[in-house]
């Protein structure tokens, strides 16, 4: 059993089976603001979100004891607020599936000529990319994506997890994982692009 | 660089780049994309810069849990615990 746990899986698992508070504080902290923006994906508002994410916590605690650590605990909560959200947001009328997979071209079409750079993209002055506002700009950037977007990107870039994790935790097949984060990342890339190439 | 049926345009290139990153292009596909860059100063820039951009969106604290949100959660698990 628990093959799917690293040794701190285990431990925060075993925690919780005893009621340590200490732990499941350790586990908000590290989950909520991502498990909202997966939430996000489904339903309408964040006041839902939160909503959902709150009863999923208490459905992780309800659950905890029966859980077999067949996957790891972090995509076992992930897929719980996930599957969550989408029954909310269908019993709502309003589930949002996922933003369109259509090929579109996510590179501003206008830099190309035939095919090739029209305006290749100028090199980065290093020292506007150190200052603190840039971190803002990124941070403005994701959180002005759509939704789907927003979150593949939050799980890969910003906290770090694998393809693989981020498919299994919110049921996303390998290609559309992929076009989310690639959207997701053209344009945290063009909006860092025009705050570091504006003139100062 | 001049365009042949085989050869990857750049337009083409750029919506590549996040499965290369990932290493999920075919072999035949990678071959075309290694070989474009190495001739390309706009698509080179282009990658680099997409790196850049994934490195510093790492270097983004993930968001921090509000007090009151906190306090709410925990109040939950309180409830929880005291229930037989």
């Amino acid at each position: 059993m628990e093959h799917a746990l690293g040794l701190e899986e285990m431990r925060l698992v075993e925690a919780l089976r005893n009621r340590d508070e200490q732990a499941f504080a350790q586990l908000i902290r590290m989950y909520q603001a991502a498990l909202l923006r997966v939430a996000l994906m489904y339903v309408s508002s964040r006041a839902i979100a939160e909503d959902v994410v709150q009863e999923s916590w208490v459905a992780v605690l309800n659950g905890i004891d029966r859980f077999e650590g067949r996957s790891s605990l972090k995509t076992w909560i992930f897929r719980i607020v996930a599957n969550r959200a989408k029954t909310r947001g269908q019993r709502e009328a309003r589930s949002r599936p996922f933003s369109s997979f259509e090929p579109e071209p996510s590179v501003d079409p206008d830099r190309f000529v035939d095919g090739q750079w029209a305006a290749p993209p100028e090199s980065w002055p290093e020292e506007r990319l150190l200052d603190a506002e840039a971190l803002r700009v990124i941070g403005d950037a994701i959180e002005g994506l759509p939704p789907s977007q927003r979150a593949v990107i939050t799980l890969r870039d910003v906290q770090g997890w694998s393809a693989e994790e981020v498919r299994n935790a919110l049921e996303l097949s390998e290609t559309n994982e992929r076009v989310l984060l690639h959207r997701a990342r053209v344009k945290v890339r063009a909006a860092l692009e025009e705050y570091l190439m504006e003139d100062v | 660089m001049t365009e042949t049926a085989d050869q990857l345009s750049c337009q083409e290139l750029v919506e590549l780049v996040t499965d290369y990153l990932d290493d999920a292009l075919p072999p035949a596909e990678r071959v075309r994309f290694d070989a474009h860059i190495a001739g390309c100063d706009g698509c080179t820039g282009y990658l680099e810069q997409i790196r850049v951009t994934i490195a510093f969106t790492g270097r983004l604290a993930p968001e921090q849990l509000a007090p009151e949100a906190e306090a709410a959660l925990l109040e939950a698990f309180r409830d929880w615990k005291r229930r037989p």
